[in-house]
């Protein structure tokens, strides 16, 4: 019986020495979870979701504080993306946190400003340059299109313009021909 | 030895060649106005080095290369520069891009040009000297050259160096005009290309139904240790994976390039351009295209790129009557312009006038009843038909694992399909779409990386205006303690609240300019 007692208590201990040493060396720094999260969000940072940015939102999802459904920017094709990475149901975007809207960017009337640096301390994402008492302007490539610079000018100068197509980002559409035949191709498919 | 290692798939097309391909070369006529634009090739849009009212010499160079991967573009004739402006181009989408609008004098005069001997120079110096001749390939995707010609990152010496002559589109004849005409030309070229590149095997690969240019090139390659290979006729055999298969029976990596299996292809028309780069000092300035379908003098013209697609037409007769689209390329593989107004491009080497002759007959789309016939048509051994399904059902990961990105858009299973399905614009739409969500991510996590970085930095501030804080209030305290211990009777006005005049000036002067007094 001894024999018995011995080999386990010794296997016990060997396996609590290795659980507490994979437990110190393993460990996940921060939520991976959360990682991937953020990893899907648009990264707008526009706080629609009614979080201080994307990071704090993914961070309260994970947590089951909020809901996938808040992004308005991020769209269907986001909160699909969440569903699945959580193995959710996909559910309609909350009309409360705003509608999807076609990708903006801000553009300021240079004529107008007046340099009070407002905006440039509600961008997010440093992406409007100007000095006080100087004219600004936005970095149009580093623009989100989060709207938060609009409501904190004095003068109403900054505006947002739909971005434009060029031949560069131009894509093939969908093609339409195939409606006539959709039916009993889905039902082919399933 | 010269064995042929046919691709998989591939189809038995019309041909529609010897409408064009009986009548010399003609040059076009000088066009009144040439509107050149700066984006003529895969990679970066040339700067623009021309400004409006500025005169321009035959050659001189107007677009200068923005990046590795770009290429220069010049003047096609002498001249006055009305504008740099956005003008409508042969693209799909019918939207502008910039070009150089040049007005010619009708002189012709040259800018200073120098040959070179290529045998003397460092070949870094040949590719340099044609990057700035801005050759690009001619076949179609005009993919700059001297990115091509420069043999280093690859570790081990090219094998095989493929001369593309196949031409298997439908009614182009291009090349066949000038395997024809200019074989000896182009063999020079293949000299300064194998001279970089030095391949142990130099191929020529023809398709068998031009037996005029094979003959002229089999001519021109007397005592040059270069091969030419006729090949069978068969679309798309002149597609640069497909052929490199036909000639060495090696594959190309599903993402690679066939200069990952030691081969590297050029087009016959860039090898001609190329020994006119070397031999002249002439930059790429004209190329040759084949006017052809509904049109009353189908033929192949020498033009001026930046000439209009409609002065090709009329120099060709006009359109004749029927016409439904004018088409850039081949059937196969073109697109159908929006205006015949665009100009000439180095990747325009067909105008096909198209009436609904020419045209696919427009047919009810049917269910696919998966019958496999584009499985077997596809040349890159791909399943059209789950491609179709997952490009449909935008689930874009699915068709990624079904290799997408090897469909080389030939339009084979679209022509066998049975159910006239359009499968090609599905593969281009899915294409798209995943190029557009990648630039989306990038996008995404450059904005991450700012937002993370701003909080950083506003953490940063708040710290050392803390700390400065910090640092203050002690001394101040312990100053204050030690006074009223030694002075206690007196007084004391902290210091901040003593007023100074010019204190007092700059609240004054902040509140007359607080936006908050502007606003409204």
């Amino acid at each position: 019986m001894w024999v018995a007692v011995i080999a386990l208590g010794v296997l016990a201990g060997a396996s609590g020495l290795m659980l507490g040493f994979a437990a110190v060396r393993l460990r996940v720094e921060g939520d991976p979870v959360v990682e991937k999260i953020d990893a899907i969000l648009p990264q707008t940072q526009c706080g629609q979701c009614g979080f201080a940015g994307c990071r704090p939102y993914a961070e309260a999802i994970a947590a089951g504080e909020a809901d996938i459904n808040q992004c308005p920017p991020g769209g269907e094709t986001g909160i699909v993306a969440l569903a699945e990475l959580l193995g959710r149901d996909p559910k309609p975007l909350n009309p409360e946190n705003g509608a999807e809207k076609p990708k903006m960017v801000a553009v300021i009337d240079e004529r107008n400003c007046i340099g009070c640096t407002l905006c440039i301390q509600a961008c997010p994402v440093d992406a409007i340059l100007g000095a006080a008492k100087h004219m600004h302007t936005v970095i149009a490539k580093e623009c989100t299109g989060c709207e938060l610079c609009i409501a904190p000018c004095p003068v109403d100068c900054i505006y947002m313009t739909p971005i434009a197509q060029t031949i560069a980002n131009w894509k093939w559409t969908y093609p339409l021909a195939d409606t006539g035949a959709r039916g009993s191709v889905e039902q082919a498919a399933a | 030895m010269s064995g042929l290692f046919p691709f998989h798939g591939g189809l038995k097309t019309v041909r529609h060649k010897t409408e064009s391909n009986q009548q010399p070369i003609r040059w076009s006529a000088l066009p009144h106005r040439l509107t050149v634009p700066l984006r003529q090739h895969i990679g970066a849009i040339a700067k623009p080095l021309a400004r409006a009212g500025e005169r321009v010499l035959k050659g001189q160079m107007i677009g200068q290369p923005d990046g590795y991967i770009s290429a220069a573009i010049h003047a096609p004739t002498s001249g006055k520069v009305i504008a740099v402006e956005q003008q409508p181009v042969p693209h799909p989408s019918g939207l502008p891009d910039w070009c150089v609008v040049i007005e010619s004098d009708g002189e012709e005069r040259w800018v200073e040009r120098q040959a070179v001997d290529y045998r003397r120079l460092h070949p870094s110096e040949v590719r340099n000297r044609l990057r700035s001749a801005g050759v690009v390939g001619l076949g179609g995707a005009a993919f700059p050259s001297a990115v091509k010609l420069n043999p280093s990152g690859h570790a081990e010496a090219l094998e095989t160096l493929i001369l593309n002559g196949a031409e298997c589109e439908p009614w182009i004849t291009c090349d066949d005009r000038i395997m024809r005409e200019r074989a000896a030309e182009i063999i020079a070229g293949l000299h300064v290309i194998a001279h970089l590149l030095e391949p142990r095997e130099v191929l020529i690969g023809i398709e068998d139904d031009k037996p005029e240019a094979i003959a002229a090139m089999v001519a021109a390659c007397a005592g040059t240790g270069f091969a030419v290979r006729p090949v069978p006729t068969r679309y798309p055999s002149g597609s640069v994976k497909q052929l490199v298969k036909l000639l060495t029976a090696k594959e190309t990596p599903v993402d690679g390039l066939p200069v990952d299996v030691g081969v590297q292809c050029f087009n016959v028309g860039t090898a001609y351009t190329i020994y006119r780069a070397i031999e002249f000092g002439e930059p790429v300035i004209s190329r040759t295209v084949t006017i052809t379908g509904h049109v009353n003098q189908p033929q192949n013209l020498e033009v001026l790129l930046g000439t209009p697609f409609s002065e090709l037409i009329a120099q060709s007769g006009g359109y004749r009557d029927g016409v439904e689209r004018l088409i850039m390329g081949g059937p196969m593989m073109g697109f159908a312009v929006h205006d015949d107004g665009v100009p000439v491009t180095k990747a325009t080497n067909c105008l096909l006038a198209a009436s609904a002759a020419e045209l696919a007959p427009l047919r009810p789309v049917m269910p696919c009843i998966r019958c496999g016939a584009c499985v077997d048509a596809c040349p890159a051994n791909l399943l059209p038909q789950q491609l179709y399904w997952h490009a449909r059902a935008k689930e874009f990961d699915k068709a990624q694992d079904y290799h997408l990105f090897s469909c080389i858009e030939c339009g084979c299973c679209s022509y066998v399909c049975p159910s006239h399905l359009p499968l090609v614009q599905y593969y281009r739409y899915a294409k798209n779409e995943i190029w557009a969500q990648e630039k989306e991510k990038q996008k995404a996590e450059l904005a991450r990386q700012r937002h993370q970085a701003r909080l950083e930095r506003l953490e940063r501030e708040k710290q050392e205006r803390d700390a400065k804080l910090r640092q203050k209030r002690p001394r101040h305290a312990r100053w204050r303690w030690k006074t009223r211990l030694t002075k206690p009777s007196r007084p004391i006005a902290p210091r901040r609240l003593r007023p100074r005049p010019n204190q007092r000036l700059k609240l004054a002067s902040g509140a007359i300019e607080s936006p908050c007094t502007l606003k409204r």
